[in-house]
């Protein structure tokens, strides 16, 4: 295909053969007491101890430097970890942000110290992120971002508030886009990344933002004159759209971009087992063959990424395509099974059922909403 | 490069006139003399076989050009049928061939007998390369006569073929003539969508309403979107089919054959209605492709049968057992 080359992924060597297999098996062992309930909160469950058994079997910073507590092997063999627990409903998230995306940033833009401070405390599990991008004002308007950060001798002060911040109560980090020049009038320019250590920052304040699940996963992060050492500065006073955006690009064709209710086909096929009609068979069949071509096309995206060729329209793709997959799934199920979800049942299929109905609108919304990604893809397609 | 010597033998030989001529039912001599020529019959073969011993990436290039250019030729059945023929040890096709499967067909005193339905333009094949339980059977043109015409959605004949044959030539079955053909529809599928993809940027880059563009219009722009996410799908199934197939297993041809065929009408439709009315005429050569996406997303199998093969798999491995089967395809 000459206009969006989706390259054939590799085929698995026999490392990545047997590290799934080893994989499986460490899994089988950590999730043998996780339900079906909680296994469907995907990346969205938040487990420290968890986080810390994958850091100790050496399953999270897996392609870094060994300098810098990683493990040194290749993107498909982290992809098949990555989607291993995701298919599993391992509860991810007090590592997820850390070993996607803010660990490779740091690697990317890091200063030496920076590294060596926080890298081998995520591969150790240890450390735990959040994303601090979003404001009330500036969604998928990122450049209009007016949280403002003042050099002020060692320090930087900072002002201003960011929104949608998972598990900013829990988690130790973020790392906060931010304005250091200029207004919003400005857009990128005058932009940079602060490192932002969640728990000993005066003039912080975190307070949690429900959502319509009823669930605490997000939060406001209110910054008043708060103090950040500047030393705490990520790569460059003024690049922060630059280094944004490449931290974007470690977020958007991941398998989460299509396997958020994967615990959800796994219950329904559980739920027809024996009374498998035509109609289950022609939908399975049909639900099988996309979710096949999706995880090809973004295991094509991870070897561009090996590669390192510039992946940013096919992962947009990929989320586009994915986002459409996932949230489809809670309908498929309903014209095959009758049930009326309940988000306190004690039987699997419907609780699950309502956490995924309950969760499914933010898939189109997180790390980049549908019309931001089909606005990036038409521009790819030269339309702009 | 194999797929760039196609391009330009289509862009040269294969005008609209003559693709009117094969919408009337007309076969092309010289199109077909032409491809003969460059040995594209046997393109799927090993070198050992004869063929060009092409990598699967070069031979998904080559094979989606059928669909770029929507050749009106039943030249990927015959580079299937010769694929199967060579690895079956038959003789391979001296011209055009036709590739089916016909359980139905009876085996009796020596002879082949019975109706094969549907044949991409069955009366100008030299061969039928057809399965008939775990028998391949090389049927040559004296074993059969047109018992019904047909008509494809594209124009192009579809007959039905009474099969009277002495057995003369027939071998084990090394895979099955659906998985084969469906491979190669999903090839010509992506292809086809990516020149549907094409029209449709080249159409909304030119067309003014309004007084600009239609691209300029962002609810435009997401159809493309889309459009374009159809055909990276539709890409990447057909990839996923191949390499199904040549390992031998036929679920993942039943994946990559259904989300191709999905997306042949999803990106039908789309393409279709960024053109407007236009679109719809045969004045316009998007008609090419469309008709051709609506004609190759039914044959070698229909979606029902494909979709309960891999559903009846899906449920069969259970809860457990679905994701290994998964990462399998």
């Amino acid at each position: 295909m000459s206009k969006i080359p989706f390259p054939a992924p590799p085929a698995d060597s026999d490392a990545v053969i047997a590290l799934r297999s080893e994989f499986r098996a460490f899994l089988n062992a950590q999730l043998a007491d996780r339900n079906a309930r909680q296994r469907s909160d995907n990346w969205y469950g938040y487990d420290r101890a968890f986080s810390r058994a994958m850091g100790q079997a050496g399953y999270l910073g897996m392609t870094w430097p060994k300098q810098y507590g990683g493990h040194e092997r290749s993107a498909f063999e982290r992809a098949v970890v990555v989607e291993e627990c995701l298919a599993a409903g391992a509860p991810v998230g007090a590592h997820w942000i850390a070993d996607r995306q803010s660990g490779p940033s740091i690697i990317k833009f890091g200063t030496e110290p920076q590294k060596q401070a926080i890298l081998p405390g995520i591969a150790a599990g240890e450390l735990s992120f959040g994303i601090g991008m979003s404001e009330p004002d500036s969604g998928s308007d990122l450049a209009a971002t007016r949280t403002k950060a003042v050099r002020d001798g060692d320090v930087y002060r900072v002002t201003g508030t960011k929104v949608w911040t998972s598990f900013a109560h829990e988690a130790d980090y973020v790392i906060l886009f931010c304005r250091t020049q200029g207004t919003p009038a400005d857009r990128h320019k005058g932009t940079s990344q602060l490192l932002i250590n969640l728990k000993e920052t005066p003039g912080l304040t975190i307070k949690p933002i429900i959502d319509q699940a009823g669930q605490h996963h997000f939060n406001e992060m209110h910054f008043e004159d708060a103090v950040v050492p500047a030393q705490m500065l990520l790569g460059e006073e003024g690049q922060g759209w630059d280094q944004v955006m490449s931290e974007l690009a470690f977020e958007r064709s991941g398998p989460e971009r299509f396997l958020s209710s994967i615990e959800l086909l796994l219950q329904l096929v559980e739920v027809l087992k024996g009374r498998d009609s035509d109609a289950a068979q022609i939908t399975l069949g049909r639900v099988t063959a996309r979710l096949a071509v999706l995880r090809r096309l973004s295991r094509s995206v991870a070897g561009m990424l090996q590669n390192k060729q510039d992946a940013g329209l096919q992962a947009a793709i990929v989320k586009d395509v994915g986002a459409l997959f996932e949230q489809g799934l809670p309908d498929i199920a309903r014209e095959l099974v009758d049930c009326e979800a309940d988000p306190r049942a004690a039987g699997a299929y419907s609780a699950v059922l309502a956490n995924i109905v309950h969760n499914a609108p933010s898939w189109s919304l997180r790390g980049g909403t549908r019309e931001i990604l089909r606005g990036i893809i038409a521009r790819g397609l030269g339309t702009r | 490069m194999l797929a760039e010597m196609i391009q330009r033998l289509f862009e040269r030989q294969l005008t609209d006139a003559a693709q009117a001529r094969a919408r009337a039912g007309e076969w092309l001599p010289d199109l077909w003399a032409e491809v003969t020529e460059m040995g594209l019959p046997l393109a799927l073969l090993s070198e050992d076989e004869g063929g060009f011993g092409l990598s699967p990436a070069e031979a998904g290039e080559a094979l989606r050009q059928l669909g770029l250019f929507a050749v009106p030729l039943p030249l990927a059945e015959t580079m299937g049928a010769n694929r199967l023929l060579a690895k079956a040890g038959l003789p391979l096709a001296d011209g055009p061939a036709g590739l089916a499967r016909a359980d139905h067909l009876t085996v009796q005193d020596g002879r082949l007998q019975g109706e094969v339905a549907r044949v991409a333009w069955g009366e100008q094949l030299d061969c039928l390369a057809v399965a008939v339980g775990d028998q391949l059977y090389r049927v040559p043109r004296s074993g059969w006569r047109v018992s019904e015409p047909g008509t494809a959605l594209n124009f192009h004949p579809r007959p039905s073929l009474a099969i009277d044959w002495e057995i003369e030539a027939s071998a084990p079955l090394p895979h099955c003539p659906l998985a084969e053909g469906s491979t190669l529809r999903a090839f010509q599928i992506a292809g086809a969508l990516e020149a549907a993809l094409d029209m449709t940027l080249d159409h909304t880059a030119t067309r003014v309403q309004f007084g600009k563009p239609l691209q300029k219009n962002q609810v435009v722009q997401h159809e493309l979107a889309k459009l374009a996410g159809e055909l990276a799908c539709a890409t990447a199934a057909a990839d996923l089919a191949a390499e199904a197939l040549a390992r031998g297993e036929v679920l993942g041809v039943a994946a990559g054959s259904l989300r191709a065929r999905e997306a042949a009408g999803a990106g039908a439709a789309i393409a279709g209605q960024m053109h407007g009315a236009i679109g719809f005429t045969r004045e316009h050569r998007l008609h090419l492709y469309t008709t051709s996406l609506w004609t190759w997303r039914d044959e070698f199998g229909g979606q029902v049968a494909w979709a309960k093969l891999l559903g009846k798999a899906a449920l069969g491995a259970g809860s457990a057992g679905y994701w290994p089967m998964v990462t399998d395809l």
